[in-house]
């Protein structure tokens, strides 16, 4: 961390410490209807990110829509390495949080400083402390 | 999380490594969702597709599948939502063999732990409706909205580890909607005109379900003056949570919670925000396209009812799809059975459409399904299948079932 470091303080998340460059975007997110999971792309022509890869990324979204099937791909996705680093959302559902308790994916929700979506830019180095709920950035 | 001695005792692994690993998970889940105990439940119903499961799910349930049978088998009845393959019609969908492996494999697995192979998303329609006030550990976003809004039950959106957590311990950590404090109504709508199909139902469902905005908010819906059928608030709610990722509306003096306004919010602390007819025609125009070419038409999610096949079977009129468009009509294993019984299978097979079983068309490996027959252009009734299908590669329209079964006959949209 430098001088230039920015702490944000979000809820306790799940998942272990990680690090990487961040994806953002205030869209919502489904694993089953914006990606192509085999490629790593968002795939929904109607998304924000169309056409971007999102593997090993801290992906940065508002919240979790539509279904069940995520939890299970998210598993799915990282055991075949296919998966960001860790996902970020302002409020996630049940169902991303089961699937990433589930493949020990880093995922955490609930800032205390506002829309997360808007505190970090696509680009930015990320580090994410589930344990302790806290993001450090280091502005791109 | 405070947890009862039975619990601590599945915890520690006294109970075997299934109902172990079942207990973590929930307290892992439950802690992130500042979950104080568990709750009991007293069914589970389950993702089980296999292009959710992938061949890592698959391992991990055989993982499970192999413990001794005294410490894998649930403890309550657990059913499961549609499977990725009718192996009946695979071939001529052309899905692979090795996708209908995977599935059988994932089948095998399931059953070594007691879950019963319901394969269906209108579980509540077809198997045992569960009853106000019954906590549940439900699959599937479609059947969570209904039986929460529809029936007074209470359910999360359980994914399929934690329903599999649950039918193993009979528990789902006690958050969201299993506390009366969650289901009060956040925003309020007031609905200037009347839904006169399934489709329109849908399509009213997504509109409020956008504007909802995310999982812990809970629409409260007014104006609504028609009675709905079963299957019109089954469209309703699963666009609803397709488009919101919603799992409880109140539709003001029709559902179980909401005699009235007062009853489920404060409206005067609310804004509300109108739908009309306007917003619906926009709805509708984004999932236009008349007059292209049309590969497939698709009645599915949710599973149609035996009344939604009868009325497929009455609209075809014994008249023949075009033979550049395919036509599926996908249900549960329980419907299929009534409906091969009373003829309303052959009527629609005659046809040259396909009736389905125990699958849903977005839960089939639908982009390998459109790639290998060259389907683009998809017409259906389900405006959460429009929701979910442009991500497959797919350019969805959306009409009543009427147009729909016209356009297939036409092999254009209509």
């Amino acid at each position: 961390m430098t001088k230039s470091t920015i702490e944000l303080v979000c809820h306790k998340g799940i998942g272990k410490l990680v690090s990487g460059v961040a994806l953002v975007t205030s869209d919502n997110f489904s694993a089953r209807y914006d990606l192509d999971r085999i490629k790593g792309v968002f795939s929904r022509p109607q998304h924000a990110l169309y056409g971007q890869n999102y593997v090993e990324k801290i992906l940065v979204v508002n919240t979790a829509k539509g279904g069940v099937a995520s939890a299970w791909m998210l598993n799915e996705m990282v055991q075949r390495k296919m998966a960001p680093l860790a996902l970020l959302f302002n409020n996630v559902n049940p169902i991303l949080a089961q699937g990433a308790a589930l493949a020990n994916l880093t995922m955490c929700d609930r800032f205390d400083q506002g829309d997360v979506t808007q505190l970090i830019s696509t680009g930015d180095h990320v580090t994410v402390d589930p344990t302790r709920g806290r993001v450090y950035i280091n502005k791109a | 999380m405070l947890l009862t001695e039975e619990e601590q005792s599945m915890l520690a692994g006294e109970q075997g490594d299934a109902r172990q690993w079942a207990m973590n998970h929930m307290i892992q889940v439950g802690e992130f969702f500042d979950a104080e105990n568990l709750v009991g439940v007293s069914q589970a119903h389950m993702m089980a597709d296999t292009e959710s499961l992938g061949e890592a799910g698959v391992q991990f349930v055989e993982s499970l599948a192999i413990l001794p049978e005294q410490d894998r088998t649930v403890r309550i009845p657990m059913i499961t939502d549609p499977r990725g393959i009718d192996f009946r019609h695979y071939k001529s969908l052309k899905q692979t063999d090795d996708m209908a492996s995977l599935e059988q494999r994932a089948i095998n697995g399931f059953k070594a732990l007691g879950i019963l192979m319901t394969d269906t998303c209108i579980n509540y329609q077809t198997i045992t409706a569960p009853t106000r006030g019954e906590h549940l550990a439900f699959g599937d976003t479609g059947v969570v909205i209904y039986c929460n809004s529809v029936l007074g039950a209470f359910s999360n959106f359980e994914g399929g580890p934690s329903a599999l957590a649950a039918g193993l311990t009979g528990r789902t950590p006690n958050y969201g909607l299993h506390l009366q404090r969650n289901r009060q109504g956040t925003k309020l709508f007031n609905v200037e005109v009347q839904p006169e199909n399934l489709t329109d139902w849908g399509a009213l469902g997504a509109i409020i379900g956008q504007r909802a905005g995310s999982y812990w908010q809970v629409p409260v819906i007014n104006g609504i003056s028609v009675t709905p059928s079963s299957d019109d608030l089954k469209h309703f709610g699963a666009a609803m949570a397709s488009y919101g990722s919603t799992p409880l509306f109140h539709l003001v003096g029709h559902t179980p919670e909401a005699p009235d306004i007062e009853t489920v919010c404060l409206p005067e602390k609310l804004s509300t925000q109108s739908i009309g007819a306007k917003d619906l025609e926009i709805f509708f125009g984004q999932y236009g396209n008349t007059g292209d070419k049309l590969d497939v038409v698709v009645f599915s999610a949710p599973q149609l009812s035996l009344f939604e096949m009868s009325e497929v079977a009455s609209l075809l009129n014994n008249r023949t799809i075009h033979p550049d468009t395919a036509m599926l009509v996908v249900t549960s294993p329980a419907v299929y059975a009534d409906a091969t019984r009373f003829g309303i299978t052959e009527k629609i097979e005659r046809s040259g459409a396909m009736v389905l079983e125990g699958m849903c068309f977005y839960q089939s490996y639908a982009r390998e399904m459109g790639l290998a027959n060259g389907w683009r252009r998809l017409l259906t009734n389900s405006a959460k299948l429009t929701n979910i299908i442009g991500g497959y590669g797919y350019q969805p329209s959306l009409a009543s079932m009427k147009t729909c079964i016209n356009s297939a006959i036409a092999g254009e949209v209509l």
